[in-house]
């Protein structure tokens, strides 16, 4: 039925995950019963890093779409496409995925358009089904089709909510930024940096958390500490790598970066 | 008595008093001291120089006192400019006087500025302003100690003569006839002046007097006498250092963002109480700090660089060291201390805060280590002085500071053990304590109990006076009354604009009271915010409720209209569509084009809250009063709007009769539901009585001139209009309503929301049908978003 390479989708290496719960064991729970996971969270908490890490364990392909604004049905599903003498069906990444078995990961799924989210709904209950309307098919998804959607409920605005008929669907888990020691634990294995050094650093970005309402809609992320870290790792000097990779990001609001640069001061002195 | 009647024994001094060609008594008496200190500082040049400025000064007619007044200040004013500079030769030959050095080889520089000087009298002499010529001498000498340099003094007396120019009256353009009234106040203050401000704050400072009294001759004396509020006030802005109001935010963030704390920041004036220097200190009400820190300069040790602490760095040791405190300490009970005791247990705490401070941020050391002071070993004598204090800064230091390099074996042993007591944890308050009173039995002397006290060095200023650090058992007279209720008070001054007058509608004449209610306005005064979101926080399921209702209200400003046949734009994925159909076969849709629609709420509300007395009493069973009942339905729906985006203002008001009603302003259309503002609905106070329709209508002057579709005034009141000098009940009732049906020609739409069970009385014949009486006020912050959203829907 398909010419698919399935192993293209396959993820080849381990990423490295540190599990904060069991999430691990309940993903495959979940799994298991090929119920659809919702995974919510702020941003760079390692939502992608978590279903990349799964679809390893497991040894399915992952297709991963980052969704925008500007994304129609028919870029999930597929569509003709126009050739020389006719047209041609192209099977969207949603299409593919239940064609093949894989594990269909939908980023940011909120910043899509109220109006696309619904076709997932067939594929996310018992029918497990996917029709295509306009070439007149109707797809019978793999066994080993699973839907994995994410967002992150902080920053979006009212307008972009899920509707609750979409939500019930999901099993969901709700990520957060690891505690203190955990997220050491994570910046030094993931770039071999130091367990005092990668201390320091998350004791910035908890600076930044804190400041969460006052003028930053979102703290510093466990992804930009692993920049920092690694640029660290690299040789830069600790202060320039987090003013680079941890206050020049996220901020240009002169009164925060002059608190985040003098934290960062006071922490490397 | 005559010169020739003086004889001087030593010819020099002859010479020297016929230089001077004086007859004035009060110079004879005083002219060999005065010239035994000119000589020490003065070369044979710059003397010469000297005695015959005197003497021109001496003959211009103005008395004795500038002379005098020259003779005196003008060695202290070329020892002052003199000594600032690095490099006299380099500075004698760039004088105006040449290549010769004088004869003592001092720097000239003094010198140099006399031709200046001489030349700025003159000018005076012949302008109406000689009379300022006196205290302009008589200040000279400070001043010049304040500016350490030719250039910066000849920068002074530019300003000088620039204020003098521009003030000198002159009526009708007639020739300049009226002294300037501002300059001798100008030339007294000049000292003081100096020591807050910086030549070019001195300089806008006069600029601002100059141009705002130009024509005002007794308001020109207050200001630059330093007697009136705005002269106080520019001061306070024009200061060198680091300026609380600049740093208020990034105060703010540290406290959140480094300590995961926040409090009401309050700064204290430390321009205008030279006495009783206050100290740092925090209590229920908020931290309380200086409103200026000017750069602390901490000379270098031989061989290294000087170290530098930014007056920002200086307020975030003095917070730090009170986020110490908060976390980590416990009140101890005084009474049964001897205040020595007390004074130590305080030293040592200080330091057990600060190490502990140090290990959560490593940078704060550096910090507290340049601002504590470095109490010399032995520079204290405990024979005459009581050396307690200098024992113990000396021991703080020690305690924070590894390599403080005291010898004093007992220091050294407690400074052992004080950190084998924190090695294992943060200890707590009453452990070091122990250790601060052992510390003190250990080293007692009589001489503590001198009067003499030794001070020197051992002020540590970042710290605060520690007064959350004691309780006392019994009652004694060392407390306050801190933390008393704050009352308003009748003829408190509230900061804002004069006042506007506003006519009242009078039901038994038909007529209107002309200019009959004053209203003065405001920024309502500023609490802590952080109540406000922990009242919102509390009411998190209703916001979520709301947020769906608001979800359906929220306007999308352009919309996109889809499948139209005719439109503005070609709807790309529709023509494929098309196309597609067409090439396969099929009819395609001709509905290709898409247009915009603009879809907006163009809505101006406004809400109005009456503070008055009544607010106090409690709601209910519930327990809270009907003012933070109030204070959380206002949060919610100011959050609401917010999200919504609509312009939205606040003010609340109350009156005091007729010629007091105030109108705060809590939020304006053009801020958002920030900090600020709810640092000011935090802070929302109830009292007096209610003049309805004068605050009305002043709503109605702010809402009126919004650009918007509909206008709306929400009124959220808990009883009927009234005032105490309106005795007939009526009256203000009536007034109300004539207020509504003006606002109503005015397109406002007028909304009252009455707490009162009683107003079905009243309230009718206010605002007609646009009403709503919420009889169960413990629901009140749920009603009012749903009724606001209700009435924009």
């Amino acid at each position: 039925m398909s010419s698919t390479d399935k192993e293209q989708y396959k993820v080849r290496k381990e990423p490295y995950y540190q599990a904060q719960g069991n999430e691990v064991a309940l993903f495959e729970a979940a799994y298991r019963n090929r119920l659809p996971v919702m995974v919510k969270g702020p941003t760079g908490c390692g939502k992608s890093r978590f279903v990349e890490h799964m679809a390893w364990k497991l040894g399915k392909p992952l297709i991963t779409v980052a969704c925008n604004e500007d994304m129609t049905a028919s870029d999930l599903v597929g569509r003709y496409l126009l050739e020389a003498n006719g047209t041609r069906w192209l099977d969207g990444p949603l299409t593919t995925a239940a064609r093949i078995g894989a594990i269909c990961y939908l980023d940011e799924i909120v910043e899509a358009r109220q109006d696309t989210t619904v076709v997932i709904h067939p594929l996310t209950d018992h029918r497990r089904t996917l029709p295509l309307d306009k070439k007149g098919e109707l797809i019978e998804a793999h066994p080993d089709f699973q839907l994995v959607i994410s967002y992150n409920p902080g920053y979006q605005s009212l307008m972009k909510d899920l509707k609750q008929s979409t939500k019930q669907r999901f099993t969901a888990f709700d990520f957060d930024y690891p505690d203190a020691a955990l997220e050491t634990t994570i910046l030094a294995k993931e770039t071999g940096l130091d367990e005092a050094l990668a201390g320091k650093l998350v004791k910035i970005g908890q600076t930044a958390r804190n400041l969460k309402g006052h003028g930053l809609d979102e703290g510093i992320s466990t992804r930009l500490l692993v920049y920092a870290a690694t640029l660290i790792k690299d040789g830069v000097n600790p202060v320039e790598a987090c003013q680079m990779s941890l206050v020049r990001p996220i901020t240009d609001d002169a009164d925060i970066r002059e608190t985040l640069d003098h934290a960062i001061d006071a922490t490397f002195a | 008595m005559t010169s020739a009647e003086t004889e001087y024994q030593h010819p020099l001094m002859k010479a020297y008093w016929a230089q001077l060609d004086t007859r004035f008594k009060q110079v004879e008496d005083v002219f060999e001291d005065l010239m035994a200190e000119a000589l020490a500082i003065l070369g044979r040049e710059e003397l010469h120089h000297y005695l015959d400025a005197a003497r021109i000064i001496g003959k211009l007619g103005r008395g004795v006192e500038p002379m005098l007044a020259f003779l005196e200040e003008w060695p202290s004013v070329v020892k002052a400019l003199g000594e600032a500079r690095t490099a006299p030769l380099l500075a004698s030959l760039a004088s105006p006087q040449g290549g010769a050095l004088p004869a003592s080889g001092r720097p000239v520089d003094g010198e140099a500025v006399l031709p200046d000087v001489m030349a700025f009298i003159m000018k005076m002499q012949k302008s109406p302003n000689g009379k300022a010529i006196t205290p302009f001498l008589q200040t000279l000498a400070p001043v010049a100690r304040k500016l350490l340099s030719r250039e910066q003094m000849a920068i002074y007396l530019e300003i000088a003569r620039d204020l003098m120019d521009r003030t000198t009256g002159s009526v009708h353009g007639h020739h300049t006839t009226f002294p300037s009234p501002g300059l001798p106040w100008f030339y007294a203050q000049a000292p003081f002046l100096l020591s807050q401000l910086t030549l070019a704050g001195l300089k806008n400072w006069v600029d601002y007097g100059v141009a705002n009294y130009r024509h005002h001759p007794e308001r020109q004396e207050d200001y630059f006498n330093l007697q009136s509020a705005d002269s106080k006030a520019v001061l306070q802005r024009e200061r060198h250092g680091t300026l609380f109001a600049d740093v208020e935010r990034k105060l703010d963030l540290y406290l959140r963002g480094l300590w995961n704390d926040s409090d009401h920041l309050v700064p204290y004036s430390t321009a205008f109480d030279e006495l009783r220097k206050p100290v740092p200190y925090y209590d229920k009400l908020g931290m309380r700090i200086p409103d200026v820190y000017d750069d602390f300069l901490l000379p270098a040790r031989p061989g290294g660089e000087d170290t530098r602490i930014s007056g920002l760095d200086r307020y975030r040791a003095t917070l730090a060291h009170m986020v110490g405190h908060r976390r980590w300490t416990t009140a101890q009970v005084a009474d049964n201390w001897s205040p020595f005791q007390r004074m130590a247990v305080e030293f040592f705490e200080d330091c057990r805060v600060e190490t502990l401070l140090c290990r959560e941020y490593p940078g704060l050391k550096r910090i507290f280590l340049a601002l504590h002071p470095q109490p010399r070993e032995g520079a204290c004598d405990p024979e005459t002085t009581s050396c307690l204090r200098h024992r113990l800064a000396m021991l703080s230091r020690a305690l924070l500071d590894p390599e403080h390099g005291y010898q004093d074996p007992t220091l050294n042993d407690y400074a052992a053990r004080f950190h084998a007591l924190l090695a294992g944890g943060p200890a707590d308050t009453a452990a070091v304590a122990d250790l601060a009173l052992s510390y003190v039995a250990r080293t007692r002397r009589q001489s503590d109990q001198f009067a003499k006290v030794w001070f020197e060095d051992t002020v540590v200023d970042y710290r605060d006076d520690n007064r959350q650090m004691w309780k006392f058992i019994e009652e004694g007279d060392e407390e306050d009354a801190f933390d008393e209720k704050r009352k308003i008070e009748p003829g408190e001054e509230l900061e804002g604009l004069p006042p506007r007058h506003y006519p009242e509608w009078d039901y038994k004449s038909q007529t209107y009271r002309p200019d009959w209610a004053s209203v003065y306005e405001g920024l309502h005064p500023r609490g802590n915010g952080n109540h406000i979101d922990k009242l919102l926080l509390k009411h998190a399921a209703l916001a979520k409720r709301l947020k769906r209702l608001l979800d359906l209200l929220k306007p999308q400003d352009k919309v996109r209209i889809r499948f139209q046949e005719e439109g503005s734009e070609l709807d790309l994925d529709v023509a494929i569509r098309s196309l597609i159909d067409f090439k396969g076969g099929a009819t395609p849709d001709p509905r290709i084009n898409m247009s915009h629609r603009t879809d907006g709420r163009d809505i101006a509300v406004m809400l109005l809250l009456d503070l008055s007395e009544s607010l106090n009493e409690q709601a209910g069973s519930s327990g809270q009063t009907i003012l933070e009942l109030s204070q959380e339905a206002v949060s919610l729906l100011a959050w609401a709007v917010e999200q919504l985006g609509d312009p939205f203002a606040i003010a609340g008001f109350h009156s005091n009769t007729r010629h007091d009603v105030r109108y705060l302003h809590v939020k304006g259309f053009s801020e958002h539901w920030d900090d600020e503002v709810k640092s000011r609905l935090a802070a929302m106070e109830a009292g007096w009585s209610t003049r309805m329709g004068a605050a009305m209508r002043h709503a109605a002057h702010y809402l009126g001139a919004r650009k918007a579709d509909k206008k709306l005034l929400l009124i959220l009141t808990d009883g009927q209009p009234s005032d105490v000098d309106s005795q007939d009940e009526r009256l203000l009732i009536e007034d109300a309503r004539q207020a509504v049906k003006e606002l109503d020609q005015e397109s406002i739409f007028t909304y009252c929301i009455s707490l009162d069970p009683k107003a079905d009385e009243y309230v009718n014949d206010i605002f007609g049908r646009q009403y709503t009486v919420i009889d169960n006020i413990q629901r009140l912050p749920e009603k009012l978003p749903e009724l606001f959203l209700a009435l924009t829907k």
